[in-house]
């Protein structure tokens, strides 16, 4: 047992076996510290290297090239992945280093919808690693969408989209107004038939908040204008995130074009049609640095 | 000297003392030199070696880990919302709670305490200073449940004599808490928790399996191969942070000198056999001694004790009934 031979002052001096048995035993723990703490410490090369940067969920504590004190805020426990009404949030594995088992989102496998509108996760979030200074959608800077290919983009070449967006094996889900407003379904259930493919912009959860309010602002319903009246802070967020613009060639053509109050979200991402992805997210930016 | 202050020594790996004869109780004495008078032969001692034995504690230990850990796991599959998150920080129906050790990093690498994470910490750290700090090892660690499995295989293998364990001085463990708390803390990153199998699994087992399954099978191979339960003996700082937490629990486990055998069963299972070293004839300090906060209150002494030497006791119980 290791109580017995560990080293104390004593009377009678150590016989020479057991002081061998004990430097042995303090060597072999010196090993044991610096390998293990070693082991530890290597969790630092991905944050180094920066291949744990990731898209994160809404109110990550993060500026873009630094997730210093979203790595050290989180506590690694996955209540936001629970909370989350699509599914988007996974957590990260072993290779993320000190990153392992922080919440991250692949946009083009389940993008945030905001299908929750309370932004749930940050809700959930008991460190504030998700900051609670968040109110809705639009406060959101997750990232900033680019146009990655637009060779590759449908409307750009002024082509429209039939059939569903990304195959029928498809999993990921979004809202759909006119088939349900609040729960999110399939998009493998949602067949489009598009004159000019505009996925992007027609699925925008920014875009469709903004055509809700509007909607609710210029009915005939008192009660509605009443309560777009009573709306506070960006509730209806206060500046558009996408819109097709024509190239300008005369042709059919559009280009998507990624406005102020995109917020990183990764819909447009993840509803993209064309393979390669033609729009993507960029981490290392948001509204506000773009 | 005090217990809190013994089981602090011991919790950061000082020896247990030996007191010497003089040092003793006049009833403890006695007791000794009854025992000396009536001396048990090996004999005696072996017939008597299963006599109050059971598997009670353990079959009710493991039960209570294996729903614990499968409340997480129903509650994320069902979305009945009863214990939400993981073990490194959860809501029961509701209610914040934070892994005293995983909110500890937190704090250290951050250096903000947000008000969900307060009351989160406190609830839990109420709760273990009830039932017994270290109980979280033994009764809710995933980790010990597999640890323990890999400890029969490496005795098995040992007693065949084709493994041999390597221990290690208990004082580096403290190396490790302070090694650790000092990383969060300067480096801004939990460290910790990227090699800790309790959060490792806990996550595995709601969330899904990952790479990081395979540092906790490197573990338990060491363990197996190299050096018996080393993780929890050695290194972890969260049976560290519950063990000090265990230092004013009124959840002990008891010894009684009077009937014992003190032929070393509960030492030979003992996950941490130095808080047992009283039970060694000549060093227990009084006719009924608690043990140390390092104890994990698995309940194997109790179990494995011919007996009934070692029980489980709520300090100041007594005086209430």
């Amino acid at each position: 047992m290791s109580d017995s031979d560990t080293k104390r002052p004593k009377k009678k001096p150590l016989t020479p076996k057991r002081r061998e048995q004990s430097r042995r035993e303090f060597l072999r723990s010196a090993t044991l510290s610096v390998g293990m703490v070693g082991i530890s410490v290597l969790g630092f090369l991905p944050v180094v290297r920066g291949s744990s940067l990731r898209l994160r969920p809404p109110g990550a504590l993060k500026t873009p090239f630094d997730e210093q004190e979203f790595l050290s805020s989180c506590i690694k426990c996955g209540q936001c992945v629970q909370v989350c009404p699509v599914e988007a949030i996974k957590l990260a594995d072993l290779l993320d280093g000190f990153g392992v088992g922080t919440p991250f989102i692949d946009a083009r496998a389940q993008a945030c919808d905001f299908s929750c509108d309370g932004i749930q996760c940050v809700l959930a979030c008991p460190t504030g690693s998700l900051t609670h200074d968040l109110d809705y959608p639009a406060d959101t800077r997750m990232g900033f969408a680019r146009l990655d290919k637009p060779q590759t983009c449908l409307a750009m070449q002024g082509e429209g989209f039939k059939g569903l967006a990304r195959g029928a094996d498809f999993r990921g889900k979004l809202r759909y107004e006119d088939v349900d407003r609040w729960t999110p379904i399939p998009v493998a259930e949602y067949p489009y038939e598009l004159e000019i493919c505009d996925l992007c912009v027609r699925q925008c959860p920014i875009e469709i908040r903004i055509a809700q309010c509007e909607a609710d602002e210029t009915s005939g319903d008192d009660a509605n204008k009443a309560r777009v009246a009573r709306k506070v802070g960006n509730e209806c967020p206060p500046k558009h995130a996408i819109r097709l613009e024509p190239v300008g060639d005369g042709s059919k053509a559009m280009r998507p074009v990624v406005l102020e109050g995109c917020v990183g979200c990764g819909v447009c991402e993840m509803i993209c049609p064309a393979d390669p992805v033609a729009i993507v997210i960029d981490i290392d930016k948001t509204a506000d640095t773009a | 000297m005090s217990y809190i202050t013994e089981s602090l020594a011991q919790l950061f790996g000082r020896a247990p003392g030996k007191p010497t004869k003089e040092q003793l109780p006049p009833a403890v004495q006695a007791i000794y030199a009854e025992k000396r008078k009536h001396r048990m032969t090996k004999a005696d001692v072996e017939a008597a070696r299963d006599e109050g034995r059971s598997t009670k504690w353990r079959r009710r230990r493991w039960a209570t880990l294996i729903v614990v850990n499968l409340l997480f796991v129903v509650s994320y599959y069902f979305d009945v919302q009863l214990l939400e998150g993981a073990l490194t920080a959860s809501r029961f129906v509701g209610f914040h709670m934070a892994d005293l050790n995983s909110a500890l990093q937190v704090m250290l690498a951050y250096k903000h305490i947000v008000l969900n994470l307060m009351i989160g910490t406190a609830t839990v750290l109420v709760l273990w200073i009830l039932l017994g700090g270290r109980t979280f090892c033994s009764w809710v660690c995933p980790y010990h449940l597999l640890a323990e499995w890999a400890e029969s295989l490496h005795l098995w293998l040992a007693k065949k004599k084709i493994v041999k364990d390597h221990s290690f001085h208990r004082g580096v463990r403290t190396v490790f808490y302070l090694a650790f708390a000092l990383l969060a803390l300067v480096t801004g990153y939990t460290v910790f928790e990227t090699i800790s199998p309790t959060g490792i699994l806990s996550r595995a087992l709601i969330y899904g399996p990952g790479l990081a399954l395979l540092w906790v099978l490197a573990l338990l191979l060491f363990e197996v191969f190299v050096s018996r339960r080393a993780w929890c003996r050695y290194v972890c700082p969260i049976g560290m942070t519950y063990g000090i937490v265990g230092v004013i629990s009124p959840l002990r486990v008891q010894y009684n000198v009077q009937a014992c055998h003190h032929e070393g069963d509960c030492r030979n299972i003992c996950e941490v056999p130095h808080v047992l070293s009283i039970t060694i004839r000549g060093r227990s300090p009084d006719v009924d001694v608690d043990l140390g906060a390092d104890c994990t209150r698995c309940g194997m002494c109790v179990d494995i004790c011919p007996t009934s030497s070692l029980s489980f006791k709520v300090k100041g119980f007594d005086k209430v009934l």
